[in-house]
Formats: C-alpha cells, structure tokens, sequence
C-alpha cells in the first residue's frame, strides 16, 4: 500500500521552486571558482560571495560608444531570450534594448537565477529571473547615478537618465554611462534600489525588434556548427548500430588511413572516428571504415537488445502489473466507481520523438598551453557540461572554459545525455591527436544518437453518473520520464514529475481521482523534447475527456465550461478561444466544398493556460488542419511579439508530432536516418495560427512550450469529430482515416 | 586546382572533385552563412543560387559547378532583390533559432527573380525549405511583402 496524499506529488511547477532541490544540484555544480573569487570584491564589501544575479560586473559591460555587452544566464536558440534580457535589464538602467550586445555567459555562480541553478529550460528564463534581472538592472543605474553626483559634485537628488546618459538638469550636464562605468562598479552596490513603476515602462510589454534577426536574415549569425580554431582538425564519426556496442576491430584501418586528408583513425567508446583536415574527408573516410562491432545481449529491454523494438517496449508497459506510485488521490474512487451508471476505458500511447534541430551536433576542444581546456558547444547549461568535461578530460571544473554559441533550434537537445552529445568524442579526440578537434555529427549519426522523447502509455478509467458527470477518474503512467533519469536526486517522491505532468493537477473539478506512476525504465538515451511530458499526457487526458463527454452524451465544450465552475480563469480561456474562432462548433460542417470539424483541448503546462480549438479535414486518408485559434495566458508578458512568435512555433512542432512523427526501432536500430525517413512539419501542412494572450495577472508563466501541449488533442479531438475514429495511438500518420 | 566565381569573385580550389560545394563554402572558403541540415537535399539549409537559380548545394559536386556563378547568403544584399527579401524578413521579424533562414531567403530571392508577383501557389512550389520553428506563415508573408 502507498500512503494517501493529502495533494499530489511535486510537480514540474514546483519542481525547481524548492531550495531542497537547489541545494542537492548545486552540490554536483562546480564549487564558486577560484577564478570568481579571486577577482574579489569587485563591487565594494560583501561583493565575495554574490548572491546570483546581483555582481552588476559579472553581467554588464558598458562601452564608451553607449553599446552594452550583457552577458546572459541564458542560451539564445529561437526563443527570443537575449532580446527579452536586454528589455528587462534596458529597462531599468534606462538603456535602449536596441544598444544591447547579448552573449551567453561562462559559467560561474553569478548566473544561477533560476531558483538557485542555472539552466535555459522549462520555460523558466524570463518568469525566473525577471525580478532578478530588473533589479540588477536597477542597481547598476543607481551606480552610474552615484559616480556622476560625485564627478560632478552635485547631490543625486538633482540627477536623472535618460538612453544611458546621466542627466543633470540644473546646469544642462550629460554624462555617458561609458565615462562612468570604472568610476560606477567601484562603489558598493545599493541593495534596496527601488524598480520603475510598470506604469512608466517603455520596453517591458512593447514587441521589441529581436536583436538577432538581420544577423540570421543574412547569413552573419554564428551557431556552434560554424566556429573554427587555429590548427584544428575536423572529425566525422561511426556510431555503433545499437547503443552500448563497442568497436572490436577495425578490417581496413590502414587503407583509411592512406584515404585524402586523413591525419589518424580513432576507436571511441560506441563509435570510430576519422580525424581529417577537413570534414568532408573525415566523412568520407570514416564511413569507408569495416567495423566489427561487439554484439549485443539478444533480448530483455534492460539494454538496446539484438532484437529491441519500439513495439517490444510499449508492450512491456503495457504488461508492467506493478501499481506503481501514487502521483495524485484524491476522494473515493473506489465508491465513484462501484456507484457508476456508466464506466470508460481507454488506453493511449505515444511514440519515441526525435528533436530534429536543424543544426546538427559539433563541438571543438582544444587543450591550452597550461593544461586548461577550451570547448565550445551548443548546451543547455554550461556548468553541467563544464562538470562534464572536466571528468572526461581528467581535469577539476574550473580549468575547462565552456563557450555557448547560439543554438540552431533546440527544444530540449542540448543536455548532456550521455553518449547523446558530440563533446565527449571531441576531448578525447582533441587529447589523442594533441590537436584541437571540431567533431560534427553528420545528420544520419544525429538520428542514431539524439535522445528521444520516451514512448509513453497511460491507461484511463473514468466513472460517470446517470447525468453524464464524470464522478472519478483514474489514470495508471507506466514508463520513465527525463527528470527521473537525469535529476533523481532532485526527486522527492518515486513520482517523476516530468512522467506525469499533463495527468496530474487538472484544473477540472473530478471529484474523485487516482494517478498512478509506475517506472519502467527504456534501455535507450531519453530527452527533455518542448513541452516534456506535456507533449503526450495532454494529448492522452484531453482525447480522453472528449470521450468522456460522448459516452454522457455531452458536448465537449459545455462539459469543459462545467468542470471548470471553480475557476474562472479557465473558464475565461476557454470563451476567448471560442469567441476567436467564431463561436464554439464541433461539426462536421461543410466548408469550400469539403467537410471539417472542430477539436478542443485545454492545458496547464509550466505555469501558463492555454486553450486551443484545431480544425481539422481529411484528404486522401491523411488529417489536414486548418486553423489553430489558440488563447493563451501566461500571467504576464515581456514582449507580445515574442511570445506570439513562440506559440505558433510550439503548435508547430505539436502539430508536427501528432500528425507524424515517430522513431521506431526494430532489432536494436531505429528506423530513421534523416528527414525523408522522420518526416516533420512542411510548408504545405502549416495551418493559419491564430493567438491571442490573455494576460489574467496570475504569476508570470513560461512561453517557450506551453503552446504545444493544446495541439495535439485538439486535433484527435477534430478527427473523432469528423470520421468517429478515435485515435489512440500516435502519430496519425499511423491510421488511415475514413474521408468524412 | 578548380576555380569557382563566388559573389564576383575567383577562387581557386584544391579538393576531390565530387566534394559538394557546400563544405568547400563551409569549411575551405569560409562562407558560412550557408549551413548544412541533411545533406540529402531535404531542408534546404544550404540553398544557394548558380546562376540566380536557387539549388541545394549540398547536392552539388565541386566539378559540376563550371562556370555557373554562385551566389550565397553572404553577397544576397548586394542584389537589390535579395535586399527586399531581407528588409521584409527584418521587417516581419521572420527568424527564430535562424539556422534555416539563409537558405530561406536565399529560394525567396531566387523566386522573386523569375517571379516578381508570385502566388500563393508559386509560394508553395518555391519555398519548400524546413523550418524547425514553424516560421513558415512568418515566411510567406514576408514573401508576399518583399514582392509587394
């Protein structure tokens, strides 16, 4: 027996929030380096041991030409976060955002802002540290006012900015915050600074250019992919054709080593690599490379088997009897349902995803004259991957220099993952040949090896009454989520909360309700993809409430509006997205003389709400959508265009995962090696995106993923509406549906 | 030694003949605006113009370029249509992540070239690159604006 819990178990919303948890991962972060400390107290006493987010020299350069470099906690991928750093920081030092060089900072512990780590996930940038960036913000125009009353020998009373300068009205003085920046970071830094009233903002909630955008409309923005060192070799590598195989010989090292260009041939641990002057050549040549490979254990899902297979695996959840954890009760289910008129099951699975960015992997290492080390890679947070390189190069943390270069997409790509990631082939490369190494991953390697999105199931039962009220819900997760994988630690309860997010903590008033999580782990490399475990379980719990409402015989849009009497921020959702596209109609109607049908699903996904009404036909067997109405709330917003921009993006890709996209292995491979074989999202199939943000004043929500979970049960949602074929397993892709 | 015409100017090149010209952009000359995706001609990240025709460059071996002038994203603003076509993506603040726009707007200048007011349809035919963020409606009206 589990113990009843009062409420569920901690969530991914609360996940990060606790200090326990901060605590335990910064105990695997690199200590405050001796570099940090060493520069000592840089902004007057007490400066030694910063809180994060408070030494203004740490994050802010001020030029003399009135440019700012500001060096971000926060790796720029798309989401539009060094702009919004720029408008929150401009904001408060009275800098336009326009005058902002954002770069992402090295490590160090004055970049942990997001509740005590650091890390550019989650969807916690901007909500994270918006207090803490204002007010650094703030505290750094309190310095430059300080430094000018003291030039100019006036009292601060009398002075004011405006655009970075420091304005002194009385005798129509101005000075640059360049001519006082040396003289400003020697003072002590004010801690009770008090912020701008928001009334008064002029770049907070405006939609502010990015600043990335000419650079990345003409070619001139530079990703990992694109950095070169002096005197580096190229690499290409060959991965083991299933995980945790080993290289045993290779039969024609000697003819690859005479190939064009080639400087050495590597054994790495799961793969061979060529080193080569350029990467062209080390392709060539490691793909010519006859390996014998080392065979794997014949079956079992405790390793990626001889014959492991995508269908192996979901049915092994499937079979799991094991009844797990409780991740959430409350009331009598039991009761609800030995006094059910009418009981609901159904069973739902999801594939293995692939992330798919557009940039395939690479990163350099190079060795330094002292014996510190230099790489530069796309990641996610820098001190884990500093931690890491140190261990693989046998070196302490604070003698490896990270360098995060923008990411050409991410969506949750660029954790360390293990065998998942280019940099630890680069070390030791970079180590053996005594050259500095850019190692890339062509895009066959990257399908072999990107962590996948777990495949997923969730078994669902529902009690209703003689109205059609469902009086209990009971849903049991079997499977294993990226939190439990790579942050145990940080778990305070057998409920990974990155496995049942979506399940749990529902906005609607069941009264009675059991989730279940039972961990059964996959032999493969898992990922954090956008939107995590939202990106099925919204998809399973939405498509099930839908069934729900046909077995009471209710309408899906009015059953919503009653379970959501309680709460009229939802409830207010829910009428936005209704009136946006026209007013609520399920259909089948016809239209430009087809039929379609409309599908509606509501999410709660890192701290934001949306609501998303899809509508949907079928043609030549395949589900074409339409239009996507998507009301979203977030609380409170930086900047409108960005965070409009996101969530057509993450409907996107929500889109893209229902209608198609899986990656299926068979005898231990998966199946995929490039887009013609994991087809994702095309011009063709992009609907029109309608937004709308509906800023409710409830604390600040993520904005990268919340607007994915929404589209992909409002799609099934429209299939069933439109053919009665109610989808269960994803992708779409895999059923031919009925034309309507 | 093979010589090539890049953006007006010569270069000569030591590689294998059937080397794509994508890495001898990348990685000999430099030009890295051009990106590689796939490889396979599939996302178009490494879309170029020969001779103002829009083409994958990941497709096409070092020996075959001739004497066909190749244009990359570097030298597109040098073009008073390419120029347009960065104006309307600055404009429409079209980018995201950015990896795939080079070749985005390199098959958008290469479609108002031979089609100054194109179609819905001709949008559809022509730009039929990959874009991961889902800038795709971003993309066409930036089209539908450059053109304009």
């Amino acid at each position: 027996m589990h113990p009843r819990l009062p409420s569920s178990a901690p969530s991914r919303r609360r996940f990060l929030a606790g200090a326990g948890g901060a605590l335990v991962l910064s105990a695997l972060l690199p200590a405050r380096s001796a570099r940090a400390e060493a520069q000592g107290p840089a902004e007057g006493a007490g400066a030694l041991a910063p809180k994060p987010g408070t030494r203004v020299s740490a994050f802010l350069e001020i030029h003399p030409d009135g440019t700012i470099r500001l060096r971000s906690p926060f790796v720029e991928g798309g989401q539009g976060i060094a702009t919004g750093m720029a408008q929150i920081v401009g904001e408060e030092l009275d800098v336009p955002p326009s005058r902002f060089v954002v770069e992402c900072a090295p490590p160090g512990p004055d970049y942990a802002v997001v509740n005590g780590i650091r890390m550019t996930g989650g969807s916690f940038s901007t909500r994270s540290s918006y207090e803490t960036m204002r007010r650094l913000g703030a505290t750094a125009r309190d310095l430059m006012i300080r430094a000018a009353a003291a030039k100019l020998k006036v009292q601060v009373g009398e002075l004011t900015t405006r655009d970075g300068l420091v304005l002194h009205a009385a005798t129509s003085r101005a000075i640059p915050y360049g001519d006082l920046a040396g003289d400003a970071l020697k003072l002590k830094p004010n801690p009770s600074v008090p912020l701008r009233d928001p009334a008064t903002f002029r770049y907070i909630r405006q939609p502010v250019p990015r600043l990335d955008v000419r650079d990345k409309s003409t070619g001139r923005a530079i990703y990992a992919i694109d950095q070169r060192v002096e005197g580096m070799l190229y690499a290409a590598v060959q991965h083991a054709p299933r995980l945790g195989t080993e290289p045993k010989t290779l039969a024609n090292a000697d003819e690859v080593r005479a190939m064009p260009g080639v400087h050495s041939v590597h054994r790495l641990p799961g793969a061979v690599a060529v080193a080569a002057d350029s990467w062209w050549r080390a392709r060539k040549a490691v793909e010519a490379l006859r390996v014998d490979w080392s065979a794997p254990k014949p079956g079992g899902i405790d390793t990626v088997a001889a014959d492991f297979s995508s269908e192996g695996m979901l049915a092994a959840l499937k079979a799991s009897a094991d009844p797990g954890h409780v991740a959430e009760e409350q009331g009598d289910v039991a009761g609800a349902f030995a006094k059910a008129a009418k009981v609901v099951e159904a069973d739902y699975d999801a594939p293995y995803l692939a992330h798919a960015q557009l940039e395939p992997p690479s990163a350099i290492a190079r060795f330094d004259g002292d014996g510190t080390l230099d790489v530069w890679l796309p990641n996610q947070m820098p001190e884990v991957f500093q931690a890491v390189s140190a261990k693989v190069a046998g070196l302490q943390p604070a003698q490896v220099r990270i360098h995060s270069p923008m990411l050409g997409g991410f969506f949750g790509r660029h954790f360390t993952y293990e065998a998942g990631n280019p940099f630890p082939q680069a070390i030791l490369l970079a180590k053996a040949t005594g050259r500095p190494v850019k190692v890339l991953w062509s895009r066959e390697e990257e399908f072999s090896r990107d962590a996948v999105r777990p495949l997923s199931f969730s078994r669902f039962r529902a009690a209703l009454d003689a109205a059609g009220q469902p009086t209990a819900i009971e849903v049991r997760t079997i499977g294993e989520g990226p939190i439990g994988r790579y942050f145990s630690m940080m778990m305070q309860t057998p409920v990974d909360p990155s496995a049942v997010e979506g399940i749990v903590e529902k906005p609607y008033a069941v009264p009675n309700r059991r989730m279940t999580f039972t961990k059964v782990a996959h032999p493969v490399n898992i990922a954090f993809w956008r939107s995590v475990g939202h990106s099925m379980n919204d998809a399973f719990y939405e498509s099930f409430l839908d069934e729900i409402a046909q077995a009471g015989s209710q309408d899906p849009f009015a059953l919503r509006m009653a379970l959501l009497q309680g709460s009229a921020r939802h409830r207010t959702l829910l009428s936005t997205v209704a009136e946006m596209s026209g007013g609520w109609q399920r259909g089948p109607y016809r239209i430009e003389g087809g039929m379609r049908a409309r599908g509606l699903a509501m999410a709660s996904p890192f701290g934001s709400e949306t609501a998303t009404i899809a509508e949907v036909s079928v043609e030549g067997g395949e589900a074409r959508v339409h239009n996507l109405w998507i009301a979203f709330d977030p609380g409170s917003i930086v900047n409108p265009a960005i965070v409009k921009a996101q969530v057509e993006s993450a409907a996107a890709l929500g889109l893209s995962s229902v209608l198609f996209e899986q990656i299926v292995y068979r005898d231990g491979v998966r199946q995929s090696q490039n887009y013609d074989t994991y087809p994702v999202l095309r011009r063709e199939h992009m609907p029109k995106v309608h937004v709308r943000i509906v800023e409710s004043g409830a604390p600040m929500g993520g904005a990268g993923e919340p607007g994915l979970p929404g589209v992909p049960p409002a799609v099934l949602n429209a299939v069933a509406a439109l053919t009665g074929q109610r989808i269960r397993a994803l992708p779409i892709a895999n059923t031919k549906l009925s034309a309507a | 030694m093979v010589s090539l015409t890049i953006n007006g100017l010569q270069y000569a090149v030591d590689a294998e003949p059937e080397t794509p010209l994508l890495f001898v952009l990348r990685d000999t000359l430099g030009l890295t605006g051009t990106k590689y995706g796939c490889g396979i001609a599939q996302c178009g990240a490494c879309t170029v113009h020969l001779d103002g025709q829009a083409t994958r460059s990941c497709q096409v071996p070092l020996e075959s370029v001739g004497t066909q002038a190749v244009t990359t994203i570097e030298a597109i603003e040098q073009d008073a249509i390419g120029r347009k076509v960065v104006e309307a993506w600055v404009a429409l603040q079209v980018p995201q992540c950015g990896y795939c726009q080079s070749g985005q707007v390199m098959a958008a200048a290469a479609l108002l070239k031979q089609t100054p007011r194109p179609t819905d349809g001709d949008i559809a035919d022509a730009m039929t690159n990959l874009c991961r963020c889902g800038t795709y409606n971003a993309i066409a009206a930036a089209v539908r604006q450059a053109a304009a």
